[in-house]
């Protein structure tokens, strides 16, 4: 039997092909409103119109690639990995059918709401309330239909529930959490809202919120996919398990705690914000765990790297994620975060975990399910491509962020001999100019990258659906 | 899997029972926030309202506002109060652009940060602000204390063309906040749901809203809501804000 017989594949595909048009899509977005911080006057496109400016899109940029990028690539890679690990179809088909439709209405209206101003005014929950509670619905249908699945495995098969799984699992328990408690606000009209905290609880919930969208949406469910696609890809047993145990429950246990470094100096009671640097400073230890321990999968096999370039995205993309990793706590530390705080810094860390880490592994996971679903082989040619635009992208956005953030940060608190701060705020904003043309230029590269993507996929699954008539003709 | 002592450890039985290993999640991840976020609602000191003045007597950092006051008998420095109507439809736009994806409102207490932008930022400044506006990222100047720095007249000026008076900024033009006009009676739905959260207006507050905002353009709101920042506390010498 076929892998398109044994499983429901149907609306892996459709997430599959989704999430790689989603991803050029918001990454475009992305490449606009960095150009418009370079060259203003792109914030004037249609005179005087509102819809195209910064602040309204850069809640759709953020949303589209976190939410329709992200969650649709993680949606497909559950929805693939549960079934395979637990060598069932799916509890119901129907429900992830719902999954599908109702989560990428979650994002036609996105695409509509956000542009217009509609928005909370909360960092990555900008999504008014009834957008949220139809996400809400959407996400609870898919962890149900998630644990449904395994819950129906036969436990002769498959006694032990995958380690792939248990990542999926908690992203799922901790995004309903984060979604709906910092989501909670009193509606005035259809459109708008007021949340029910203020001041600081309200900046605590918040990054709670924020941090964690990224420690589990970003990271928890990104680790399923790597420790799924990585064993399957290098055809090697993950390196240790024992080490995947350890990690996953300092992961669940730690990552929630680090909320409050972004909180630092602020009005927050000091005890909270140095707990969350604390906690921040140990998370190195479960982070790398991960890294390792995927890296490591490969040991014996590193010449596999040469001509696979399925293999090479998911490795690079935990070369990123430890990177990412250790930048974090470094930036989480007093000191740093003094000068870090507020710059664009901030921005180059979150894109060298997006860019570098969640996009190369779900493009990897993303290859890896088309050549499996379609059992026919990607262009390597454009895979190359990819790989290599992606790359360089990636690496150009990261050092102009790193050089204009540390810019900004020194600019800000520097004296001059007469005891007077040296620059204005604005001499700092026309300092950033050449470093934003070049995180404008990475972008670019890396919305080339997700062209070449689409691009490959869509040819890939044409040639194989005229293979398949062929055949049916043959037979015939 | 088992243990040396031939039992089967908690993992195991977690890889076995999906439903346990799920309730095990839900609790490993609710420890952080009942230890991190509780005590902020429950102890008094994370927002602290009131101050020990130089000669031991405590004032309040609130408005202590008399019966049959308006907010507009309010004077800068009488403490923090909520937001007058045209504030509230103005902080309802800057919510809408936007506004603080580039701008912060939320002063560290640094000796560069304390002489560009003024007194570092308290929590009970921040009170009345459903959601806050802190902000995470500096693309334009903190604006937690802008209210009084600049005449209206600048704002104006530089809302409908920012680079006619800072060439270097790359801050969009707001010119079409000039022909918006403010709507009364969804302002007075606005601090109706704001009381309901808990901020303090009077039936007197919400009623007069709509007169009070008659006539008025987005722009008007904008600049009283920019004007309205950071000037609430009158900071005195010799106290302690923060510890």
């Amino acid at each position: 039997m076929s892998l398109v017989e044994r499983y429901d594949l149907k609306v892996v595909k459709y997430f599959i092909v989704m999430a790689s048009i989603y991803l050029v899509v918001g990454t475009s977005i992305g490449v606009y409103i960095a150009s418009e911080l370079a060259w203003p006057f792109l914030n004037d496109l249609g005179t005087d119109l509102p819809y195209f400016q910064f602040g309204r899109l850069r809640p759709l940029h953020t949303n589209a690639v976190i939410f329709a990028f992200g969650g649709s690539a993680l949606m497909a890679s559950a929805f693939y990995i549960v079934q395979r690990t637990n060598q069932t179809k799916l509890w119901s088909n129907k429900m992830a059918w719902f999954t599908f439709w109702s989560w990428n209405l979650v994002i036609l209206l996105a695409v509509i709401t956000l542009p217009l101003g509609l928005t909370q005014s909360k960092e990555y929950a900008e999504l008014e309330w009834p957008i949220d509670i139809l996400l809400t619905i959407s996400w609870a249908s898919y962890m149900y239909n998630f644990i449904m699945t395994i819950h129906i495995r036969d436990r002769n098969k498959v006694p032990h529930v995958y380690v792939a799984n248990w990542f999926f699992m908690g992203m799922m328990v901790m995004v309903t959490y984060l979604h709906v408690i910092n989501n909670l606000s009193i509606p005035v009209d259809w459109f708008k809202s007021y949340s029910i905290y203020s001041g600081v609880q309200d900046a605590m919930i918040q990054w709670w919120w924020g941090h964690n969208a990224v420690g589990f949406f970003l990271t928890a469910g990104f680790l399923g996919m790597m420790y799924y696609f990585v064993p399957k890809q290098a055809e090697r047993p993950i390196y240790s398990y024992r080490l995947s145990v350890i990690h996953f429950w300092a992961l669940m246990f730690g990552y929630v705690w680090l909320g409050a470094h972004h909180l630092q100096y602020t009005a927050l009671p000091d005890w909270a914000g140095s707990l969350g640097v604390t906690i921040s400073l140990a998370m190195i230890i479960p982070s790398w765990g991960g890294a390792i321990n995927g890296i490591l999968t490969l040991s014996g096999a590193w010449e596999r790297l040469r001509e696979d370039y399925i293999l090479r995205f998911l490795i690079m993309s935990l070369a990123f994620y430890a990177m990412s990793t250790f930048e974090g706590p470094v930036m989480a530390a007093k000191t740093v975060n003094a000068l870090s705080h507020y710059t664009d810094w901030t921005i180059g860390h979150v894109h060298s975990g997006a860019l570098g880490w969640n996009i190369m592994v779900a493009s990897g996971a993303l290859y890896h399910m088309v050549e499996k679903i379609f059992n026919v082989r990607l262009s390597q040619k454009l895979l190359g491509i990819h790989f290599w635009v992606h790359t360089i992208g990636t690496v150009t956005y990261i050092i102009a962020m790193w050089v204009s953030g540390i810019m900004q940060g020194l600019m800000w608190r520097a004296y001059d001999e007469y005891g007077t701060l040296a620059y204005t705020f604005a001499e700092s904003v026309s300092a950033m100019h050449p470093y934003y043309a070049m995180r404008a230029a990475g972008g670019a590269l890396v919305v080339l990258g997700a062209i070449t993507m689409l691009i490959n996929i869509i040819i890939t699954i044409r040639k194989s659906n005229r293979e398949q008539v062929s055949a049916q003709v043959a037979t015939a | 899997m088992a243990n040396k002592n031939g039992k089967e450890s908690l993992q195991v039985k977690f890889e076995k029972n999906i439903f346990a290993m799920y309730l095990a999640m839900a609790f490993a991840v609710s420890l952080a926030g009942i230890v991190e976020i509780v005590p902020l609602f429950t102890n008094p000191d994370a927002v602290k309202d009131e101050v020990v003045m130089p000669d031991g007597s405590t004032k309040s950092l609130l408005w202590q506002r008399a019966e049959g006051q308006k907010l507009a008998d309010w004077k800068p420095g009488d403490g923090v109060r909520p937001n007058t109507a045209l504030e509230v439809a103005g902080r309802d736009i800057y919510q809408r652009e936007g506004c603080y994806l580039c701008h912060s409102q939320m002063i560290r207490p640094f000796r560069d940060e304390n002489e560009r932008y003024g007194h570092f930022s308290l929590a009970v400044e921040s009170k009345y602000d459903h959601p806050f506006q802190w902000g995470s990222k500096r693309t334009g100047p903190d604006l937690a204390r802008v209210g009084g720095k600049y005449s209206d007249e600048w704002h104006i000026l530089h809302m409908r063309h920012p680079q006619a008076l800072v060439p270097e900024s790359v801050m969009p033009k707001y010119r079409f906040l000039d022909s918006a006009m403010v709507d009364g009676e969804s302002i007075q739905a606005h601090m109706k749901g704001l009381r309901k959260v808990g901020v303090p207006y009077t039936d007197g507050d919400i009623a007069e809203a709509a007169d009070l905002v008659k006539g008025k353009t987005e722009m008007d709101a904008m600049v009283a809501y920019l004007q309205s920042l950071g000037n609430m506390i009158k900071f005195e010498d010799g106290v302690v804000y923060r510890e």
